[in-house]
């Protein structure tokens, strides 16, 4: 028997629909090992077990913890784009800037997040607010390197152009710099989503009465290991539709940055 | 005196540029004297590296030589100057704007701002180019040498005095060379500009210019000034020509066997 099909309608459908055939396969191919083989919950939950433990739990419920989450996620995802594109940009105008902040920012980078989070609660509290920065802390760092690196990958020439006419400094930046950062702030910003629901997560770990990250630490406890999995493929749902999100965006408002596709 | 301005619109007197301070290390370019007549077309030829986008970028006022001085209209050039448009070897337009809006970019740039006549006159520029079509697509929905007719149209659209040509055909495959550079004579003769042009192809200096001047290399120097005497205007059929092929031959020679000549 050979895998290779005929050219045709099926062999297309086969092909675009291949990514969502295979999950599929694997999580039949998970429950059967989990049916014959009879394994305990705390092993490992059969897909069938957990969509039933996702629907004992109430919508309601739900919509709060993945508010909880969410909200904080944003937040920070936000906050961090306001904080890290005028850094960006203020190493690129001065090297001093470049030469004291850029360390700094490298230090804050390499400093486990996990291991600061307590302190942060203690310090803040344990409300919105830390849980913002925590996230903040892990996301920016991402999309201030991304950012840098796009400004300084304007070509030369569009520089000189604009010595040439003489143009100020400022539409220098806003005219030409930011807008040939704009791909590479995209790829920044698509690292920097994921990290924000890692972050909100994190955060939650440490200190929290809600939201998805404290669902599953709840669920565990109580060894409700099906509603722990539920929880986590939420979790994994929002995050990749945020991703998606971040990439629908950059498709919609800047078609023009995207890569070009070879003809 | 008038006839002084007359002969030299762009003066280079004595002009050199070393990047590296040390005496030690040549200057990239020494000792270059050029007049150029107003409305004349001067190529440049030489080796690479020998300091032709020097030359040029000393001329635009991006570059203060260190040695000699580049007067325009018997003014010294001390910055970049509103009467000088640049064309780039790679046609560097803007992505995220149109045809249209790429050609209105120095403007745009400059000013922050740009009228209905500009537009007009941009739409004038892009048909003088046969790009009437294209105003509104995106610059990747365009071939290399048409992207390349853009960045030509858009210097030209300060109505520049003189034209700084960088290189700028040679990204393009020879075919495409040779019709954009017949379309560059069309243009310049319905506008007519001083062009300075800077290019590696020693066939595509005798077929556009008035005069070309060879540069050797590090330090880059004069080594010759040939008048092309080819009739104008020029098609096809110049190349054919024997003439052609003796100027053509002449400049290989400074090339291959500068000793020789």
């Amino acid at each position: 028997m050979s895998l290779k099909l005929s050219d045709g309608p099926l062999k297309t459908v086969l092909f675009a629909g291949a990514p969502w055939l295979f999950f599929v396969v694997l999580i039949l191919l998970w429950e059967l090992i989990c049916q014959v083989f009879s394994l305990p919950v705390y092993v490992l939950p059969a897909p069938s077990a957990i969509l039933e433990a996702f629907f004992q739990v109430d919508m309601s419920r739900w919509f709060m913890h993945l508010w909880a989450t969410l909200r904080v996620a944003l937040m920070g995802f936000g906050l961090s784009i306001v904080i890290a594109v005028p850094i960006a940009i203020a190493m690129m105008r001065s090297d001093l800037l470049q030469r004291t902040v850029y360390p700094l920012l490298v230090v804050i980078q390499s400093t486990p997040v996990v291991a600061v989070a307590p302190l942060i609660i203690v310090l803040m509290g344990s409300d919105d607010p830390s849980r913002v920065l925590i996230t903040c802390l892990l996301t920016f760092f991402p999309i201030v390197v991304s950012t840098a690196t796009g400004i300084n990958e304007t070509p030369p020439e569009l520089i000189e152009l604009s010595r040439s006419l003489d143009a100020p400094t400022r539409r220098e930046t806003w005219q030409i710099r930011i807008p040939y950062a704009v791909p590479h702030i995209f790829s920044g910003l698509k690292v920097g989503i994921t990290l924000a629901i890692i972050g909100a997560v994190v955060a939650e770990f440490v200190a929290a009465e809600q939201g998805l990250g404290y669902f599953i630490q709840f669920s565990t406890s109580f060894f409700r290991i099906p509603q722990a999995f539920a929880g986590l493929f939420f979790l994994a749902a929002v995050s990749l539709l945020l991703f998606k999100s971040v990439q629908w965006t950059q498709q919609i408002f800047f078609p023009w940055s995207l890569p070009k596709k070879q003809g | 005196m008038t006839g002084a301005t007359d002969r030299s619109f762009v003066r280079l007197a004595g002009v050199g540029h070393r990047y590296d301070p040390n005496p030690a290390v040549p200057p990239a370019v020494t000792g270059i004297d050029l007049d150029i007549r107003r409305h004349e077309f001067v190529a440049v030829v030489g080796p690479s590296g020998c300091g032709k986008s020097t030359l040029l970028r000393m001329v635009s006022g991006l570059l203060t030589p260190s040695e000699g001085e580049v007067s325009v209209f018997g003014l010294p050039v001390t910055g970049p100057r509103d009467d000088v448009g640049i064309v780039f070897q790679k046609p560097t337009l803007l992505p995220w704007l149109t045809v249209r809006k790429n050609v209105l970019f120095p403007l745009k740039h400059k000013y922050g701002r740009y009228g209905r006549d500009d537009e007009k006159r941009a739409d004038e520029l892009l048909a003088m180019a046969g790009l009437e079509a294209f105003g509104s697509k995106m610059p990747d929905e365009l071939s290399g040498g048409m992207q390349q007719r853009v960045g030509i149209v858009r210097a030209l659209l300060l109505n520049p005095d003189i034209l700084l040509m960088d290189e700028p055909f040679s990204a393009l495959d020879a075919m495409t060379r040779e019709q954009i550079g017949f379309d560059l004579l069309k243009i310049w003769e319905e506008q007519p500009k001083t062009v300075l042009f800077i290019t590696h192809s020693i066939a595509e200096a005798v077929l556009l210019a008035d005069r070309v001047l060879v540069m050797s290399s590090r330090p880059g120097t004069v080594l010759d000034m040939i008048n092309i005497d080819l009739p104008r205007p020029r098609t096809q059929k110049t190349i054919a020509e024997l003439r052609f092929s003796e100027l053509t031959e002449r400049l290989r020679k400074h090339i291959y066997e500068p000793e020789a000549v």
